[in-house]
């Protein structure tokens, strides 16, 4: 049976921010998704109502409100389970972000990296995803491999095999490119590390609020994701790893909430997943990411992919309309993301043309200096679609740089 | 779009589009600046004799407004003496990053706009402070974060 579509009027609704004006009057259209999504009335919400009817700290007081804040906490967990299709609540460990999560996997994995062995990660990947892969390698002689990606930004698959090797312990890859868009077939490509008995750790971060995750289907054996990027709040992130993965990987902060005893001769920690999690943790963030779920799970993940590719495809015929306009990022298989450079026209003044006009994109790098240089470009103009965008918003988008064009090639 | 060309007055999109002194200087003090936020990168060349500047110029890519200041603020230094020239930045960052009043600083008036977009002093102050540097013979590369 086929989804009924999106009604974007009544979800906009929900997004308070969305009716403002920027810049003196003009109406606010957010096409910064990519980098950070706006929150639904129902995210602030738990956080307002945890902070004024439910507050105190987790796993700690024996007293009515420790034991709420305490389920309120742990509720998300329980819903991350069906969300990512986890084994058990033991396999979701919070963090401060996907930053945090991928250094937790990174830190771990030294008493299994020998010098010569080596981490695979592809062209496109973050900064987030490359700096903690390169201090690891640092810190224990492995090697950093690169699998080279295609001008539409796809990852040559072929390559990227002939990579693999007995020496490739870790395959990091992002699921889809924050830069580019680009979709990647990462279950092929876990396929492909498991032959050669490497691990995988998937970069979900621009996944989660465009597509359904199903970490089985997916084949990998960490994967790790933001809030913010999801409709819910900053500071917190997630990290899904199979329960087997995850009990091999010493703990990363050492503190309070992750111990079982301490004596000043010797600590034993407790297990997953609070041997993982140090100290009080994001407490309000991680309810807000529970209502996120709860939100997205209610719009349907469905839903929101089919609105998101139908805009990106209507986003895609405008944009190729535009004269000097090129694309960075035409991958068959993509995230609602139109990365793009335009002849005699700075990035970063295009940015600020389209602000004037209230449109909000991001401009510059995008955290992945090496994808940059591999297009040959410093910046890129980038529009990113989320769920409450609509064909007004990416006409805006157009008239904007169409306008913006006029003055700076006068 | 009046807003836009208050930002980007004819001045500096002419200087964006066509940098004066764009040019390696042979034998001269130089200095590389990067802005890692938008990765701007540019080289200060400056000739000295003692006091005086006697030439300046620059090379490298970046936005119309990092572009036009640089390529002003070449055309506003020479035969301007060191002290001249340390007190025409202080006065040139004064108008674009604190919002003041621009005093005796010339053409260089045309990027007051920029102070109200705090995201875009760095791109005005790039080649100042290359220039800076280039003057201190500072061996470190100038970034702007």
């Amino acid at each position: 049976m086929p989804v009924a579509g999106l009604d974007v009027t009544r979800l906009r609704a929900d997004f308070p921010v969305l009716a403002r004006t920027v810049r003196g009057g003009e109406p606010l259209v957010y096409l910064d998704n990519a980098a950070s999504t706006q929150k639904p009335q129902a995210v602030i919400d738990s956080i307002t109502r945890f902070y004024s009817e439910r507050y105190s700290n987790v796993h700690r007081g024996v007293h009515e409100l420790s034991e709420l804040a305490t389920g309120d906490y742990e509720e998300t967990r329980k819903k991350l389970v069906p969300f990512l299709g986890a084994s058990s609540i033991e396999e979701i460990i919070f963090t401060h972000g996907t930053t945090e999560a991928v250094n937790l996997v990174a830190r771990g994995m030294d008493a299994r990296f020998k010098p010569g062995d080596e981490v695979l990660l592809s062209e496109m990947e973050h900064h987030s995803n490359i700096v903690p892969w390169q201090m690891l390698c640092e810190r224990t002689g492995a090697v950093l491999r690169v699998a080279p990606i295609d001008d539409d930004g796809d990852i040559l698959l072929d390559k990227l095999e002939a990579l693999l090797g007995p020496r490739t312990r870790m395959v990091v890859v992002s699921h889809t490119s924050n830069a580019l868009g680009t979709r990647n077939p990462v279950e092929r490509i876990a396929e492909m590390a498991h032959v050669h008995g490497a691990l995988v750790l998937l970069d979900g971060a621009q996944a989660a609020p465009h597509e359904a995750i199903d970490v089985n289907a997916l084949g990998c054996d960490f994967l790790v994701l933001s809030g913010h990027k999801m409709y819910g709040p900053t500071g917190v992130g997630v990290l899904w790893g199979r329960r087997e993965e995850l009990e091999q990987l010493p703990p990363f902060l050492g503190g309070g909430d992750m111990i079982e005893t301490v004596t000043f001769e010797k600590t034993t920690y407790r297990g997953l997943p609070q041997r993982l999690e140090a100290g009080t943790p994001g407490i309000a963030g991680v309810i807000g990411l529970g209502a996120a779920i709860d939100y997205l799970n209610a719009v349907g993940m469905e839903r929101i992919a089919a609105h998101e590719h139908e805009l990106l495809e209507y986003g895609t015929d405008r944009l190729r309309r535009i004269p000097g306009l090129r694309l960075i990022g035409t991958a068959k298989r993509k995230a609602s993301i139109l990365s793009f450079v335009l002849d005699e026209v700075h990035a970063h003044d295009m940015g600020t043309a389209l602000d004037l006009t209230g449109v909000a994109v991001r401009a510059g790098h995008h955290c992945a200096q090496p994808l940059m240089q591999r297009f040959g470009v410093v910046a890129t103009v980038r529009a990113s679609i989320g769920m409450y965008n609509t064909r007004e918003d990416l006409d805006r988008l157009y008239d904007g740089i169409v306008k913006g064009i006029e003055v700076f090639r006068g | 779009m009046s807003d836009l060309r208050e930002l980007y007055q004819e001045m500096i999109l002419d200087h964006g589009k066509r940098p004066r002194n764009f040019r390696a200087l042979d034998g001269a003090e130089c200095a590389e600046g990067h802005n890692p936020l938008c990765g701007d990168r540019i080289t200060v060349f400056v000739r000295t004799d003692g006091e005086k500047i006697v030439d300046v110029s620059f090379q490298g890519s970046g936005c119309a407004i990092s572009t036009a200041s640089a390529s002003m603020m070449t055309e506003a230094l020479r035969d301007k003496t060191l002290g001249e020239a340390r007190e025409l930045f202080r006065r040139f960052h004064e108008l674009v990053a604190a919002g003041g009043e621009a005093i005796e600083i010339g053409k260089l008036e045309v990027f007051k706009g920029v102070g109200e977009f705090p995201m875009r002093v760095k791109c005005a102050t790039l080649a100042w402070h290359t220039l800076r540097a280039a003057l201190e013979q500072d061996d470190s590369s100038v970034t702007t974060e």
